[in-house]
């Protein structure tokens, strides 16, 4: 008893150093230190665990080491462009291991009361649509299977029938759950196959949201979980990412211009727009000596870097060019809209990565707000989130999604590899502005260009 | 009345979430959700305790997959995020 009391004060001790290491992650200068705090509650909450009486030590050592091994070799060796990719697998792997540990409780029970019944198919059903839908998203991100949406006919029914069941399997168990295993196991299959049939019919470019509300899945069947051991810390930490994956899911449909609904239903993305349509007129290109003698001439740049700039792996050359702007006395920022990259947040880590500090990281509300005093913004992998059609043309499909106002500042240079559509395939009335100037040709050569020119200048 | 009691932690924890999270800037959205892996493989102190003696072969070997895969997320989701969060520097 006495025992008890110890381990469950501790678990007290570790959600307050939970929710403290979430509290300093509101900086980035406390933010390190803060996931340290929430891991020594963890490592606390490990290690009072493991004064219960009669566990088997010799086997989940084992487990320990195996999960050990992979995590760290997994953390240490993934690229940064990869994440989105190492998220929706750990998703995956959180759903499951509350689906396991629902499994592992009812086998040694068997015979559960009408409440932990109902929370047991709660796991089992959050915990494996968790799984297989993530196991989905990874390939999709990882581009193993097509990252287009998958269409069918009748989607909407299968899946509405694939809900019926679950619903019915749920009550059939928690009417007798003693008898019940092969519903148990039923309810497990269901599970999985929902998650697959919920996920591949999204598109690539809606994989941040999947991401961020599997997040949320995760958390909350570890929370579920919780109420199946009837353990607090469980429910308070899963609970914590429930609450995560739930806001980023909406920061990320709102910086989309999308309600949840009609990403999870729609299978936007497998619709092209007519090509050809929108906005027509003359574009102004420039060369490498133009572009030069424009920002050599401003007090401040902003660089607007879309995922593109990280495919052309340019980030490194661009944080050069940015040293060197700020050498010659212009005020650098870097304008990061929430959709850029492939997950919430990522353009920042790639940023990040290539030695940008993260006070020239600036939000899309920060600038908007003060744009029409930037001299120059750069543009560089980025198209539809700076289209100023999303603000005035009600016919765009973006009409309605927030955007960087890049046109608002005195000169706009767009680097581009050529004039197609990006990737909705919506044409920009950017491009033609007269404000406008296009640098055309692959971004990392393009911005090594400039950087030469720099280098020979001073 | 451990419905209830439950329950009722639940919801607060919800609540508290939202308020912590709705605090992160954007800029650290990604170590966010690495961060939140990893907290989310809190499931592993329910997998330990259910990793016994004397528990039916089945049940164990649930239980220890469920641990390796948990431990997964907590070693791997802090190491990631750590790896992250050592990179965002402030201006020399």
């Amino acid at each position: 008893m006495n025992m008890d009391l110890i381990i469950n004060f501790s678990y007290v001790v570790s959600a307050i150093l939970f929710v403290f290491g979430l509290k300093m992650l509101s900086s980035p200068a406390t933010a390190r230190k803060g996931n340290m705090l929430s891991a020594v509650g963890m490592l606390l909450a490990i290690v009072v665990t493991l004064l219960y009486a009669g566990l088997d030590y010799k086997w989940i050592a084992l487990g320990v080491a195996i999960g050990s091994v992979v995590g760290v070799v997994a953390a240490y060796r993934v690229q940064m462009t990869s994440m989105p990719e190492m998220v929706a697998l750990f998703n995956g792997f959180g759903g499951l291991a509350s689906l396991l540990l629902a499994w592992a409780e009812y086998h040694q029970t068997g015979e559960l009361s009408t409440f932990i019944a109902v929370v047991t198919m709660l796991t089992v059903f959050i915990g494996g649509v968790t799984f297989s839908g993530s196991m989905i998203a990874f390939a999709k991100l990882a581009e193993l299977i097509s990252s287009k949406a998958v269409i069918f006919k009748g989607q909407h029914i299968v899946n509405g029938a694939i809900l019926l069941g679950a619903l019915a399997a749920a009550i059939a168990f928690v009417m007798a759950p003693a008898s019940s295993y092969p519903v148990f196991i039923f309810m497990a299959v269901v599970a999985l196959l929902f998650g697959i049939t919920s996920v591949i019919p999204i598109g690539g470019a809606d994989m941040p949201v999947v991401i961020s509300l599997l997040n949320s899945y995760s958390g909350l069947a570890a929370c579920a979980a919780g109420f199946v051991v009837n353990n607090n810390i469980l429910i308070v930490a899963g609970a914590l990412v429930g609450a995560s994956g739930i806001i980023l899911t909406k920061i990320m449909c709102k910086a989309m211009n999308r309600s949840l609904g009609n990403v999870l239903f729609s299978g936007f993305g497998s619709v092209i727009q007519a090509k050809g349509s929108g906005p027509q007129g003359e574009v102004r290109p420039a060369t490498a000596e133009d572009v030069y003698y424009i920002l050599e001439a401003a007090d401040s740049v902003a660089f607007v870097p879309g995922y593109g700039l990280a495919v052309a792996q340019a980030q490194h050359v661009v944080q050069e060019l940015g040293e060197l702007l700020e050498q010659n006395g212009t005020e650098v920022v870097y304008a990061i809209h929430p959709v850029a990259g492939r997950m919430p947040g990522h353009m920042n880590v790639l940023l990040a990565e290539a030695n940008v500090p993260y006070d020239q990281l600036v939000e899309m509300d920060e600038i908007n707000p003060r744009m029409d005093s930037v001299d120059v913004c750069v543009v560089i992998g980025a198209n539809d989130v700076v289209n100023p059609a999303a603000l005035d043309d009600e016919s765009s499909p973006i009409y309605g999604m927030p955007i960087i106002e890049t046109h608002r500042a005195k000169t706009v240079i767009v680097l581009k590899r050529s004039m197609n559509p990006g990737f909705a395939g919506i044409q920009n009335a950017l491009f033609f502005n007269d404000n406008t100037r296009m640098y055309f040709g692959d971004a990392k050569a393009s911005i090594q260009a400039l950087v030469a020119e720099f280098k020979s200048g001073n | 009345m451990e419905a209830i009691y439950l329950t009722f932690v639940f919801m607060l924890s919800i609540f508290l979430g939202f308020e912590l999270i709705s605090k992160v800037p954007s800029t650290l959205h990604t170590p966010l959700m690495s961060g939140s892996n990893a907290i989310s493989g809190i499931t592993l102190i329910g997998a330990l305790e259910s990793v016994k003696h004397g528990h039916e072969s089945v049940a164990v070997i649930l239980g220890v997959l469920a641990v390796a895969l948990a431990t997964v997320n907590v070693v791997g989701g802090y190491a990631v995020t750590d790896r992250m969060l050592a990179m965002f520097k402030k201006k020399a």
